[in-house]
């Protein structure tokens, strides 16, 4: 069971009612394919992602960085209870989509950059540690239902 | 940030004083960037411009395990320039920084054993 202090749920939760869902999640997953170019293997039916700029501007990135950082909100809404909030994904991302959790870390480490590059200074150090723990337990609640 | 995300960090510095802003974490600061500077010089050749923090990081500071704990580093520092370069932090950059932070690391470790 993760705790959360009152003063990061209150960084977590006020830092993404500013957050623009569409934009975010369409950077940090067009980041993750550009960064870490062989997470696009798992993308093959995406299209054209031969560059920084096809991959930013391929509408299914865009649609897919959404439907992840949709996702996301549900953790953050629900931060007292992210174990079962991703049990299923969890099932689905290891028996149907096959993919390595190291992955789960890498995007979580981008949307944190992502944040920063939006909020810079606003995007304290405080604010860092809360995020970085978030993405970590959602991470690890992923890879939870590996076997 | 990283003593501050990541609390674990602090124990390779237990004789600094660790508050935010401290003179010490200044000065360490300063000291690793002006070594990323010199790497930034090197591209192509990282081994031989890092040869003695190699050695060092090996050796004396061992810090453990070597990758991970210095990706920790690496993070914090992509995640400064994002603060201060907001959007012209692209994509881009962030490829190159972070594949530049890895062979960094990737040289620092090279000794361990």
């Amino acid at each position: 069971m993760v705790h959360w202090s009152a003063e990061e749920k209150q960084l977590i939760t006020s830092l993404w009612s500013k957050v623009n869902v569409e934009e975010c999640g369409a950077e940090a997953l067009a980041r993750l394919l550009i960064v870490y170019p062989w997470t696009q293997r798992f993308f093959s039916s995406f299209g054209n992602l031969s560059s920084p700029t096809a991959i930013i501007g391929n509408p299914k990135v865009r649609a897919h960085g959404k439907k992840v950082l949709t996702s996301f909100g549900e953790a953050v809404k629900n931060l007292d209870n992210i174990k079962s909030t991703y049990s299923k994904l969890s099932e689905l991302h290891c028996e149907k989509l096959h993919v390595d959790p190291e992955n789960f870390r890498l995007l979580g480490d981008i949307l944190v950059i992502v944040l920063a590059s939006h909020f810079t200074r606003d995007f304290t150090p405080s604010c860092q540690f809360a995020w970085q723990k978030l993405v970590s337990v959602v991470a690890h609640a992923l890879a939870r239902k590996y076997h | 940030r990283m003593f501050i995300t990541y609390p674990q960090t602090k124990t390779y510095f237990p004789h600094f004083d660790l508050h935010h802003g401290s003179d010490q974490i200044r000065g360490h600061g300063k000291k690793v960037v002006t070594a990323l500077g010199n790497a930034v010089k090197s591209l192509d050749n990282l081994s031989q411009a890092l040869s003695e923090l190699s050695s060092l990081h090996a050796y004396n500071l061992r810090v453990d395990p070597p990758s991970f704990a210095l990706q920790l580093l690496s993070q914090c520092f992509q995640v400064v320039l994002a603060v201060h370069l907001g959007n012209d932090y692209t994509p881009e950059v962030h490829a190159a920084f972070d594949k530049f932070l890895s062979a960094v690391a990737a040289v620092l470790a090279e000794k361990y054993r």
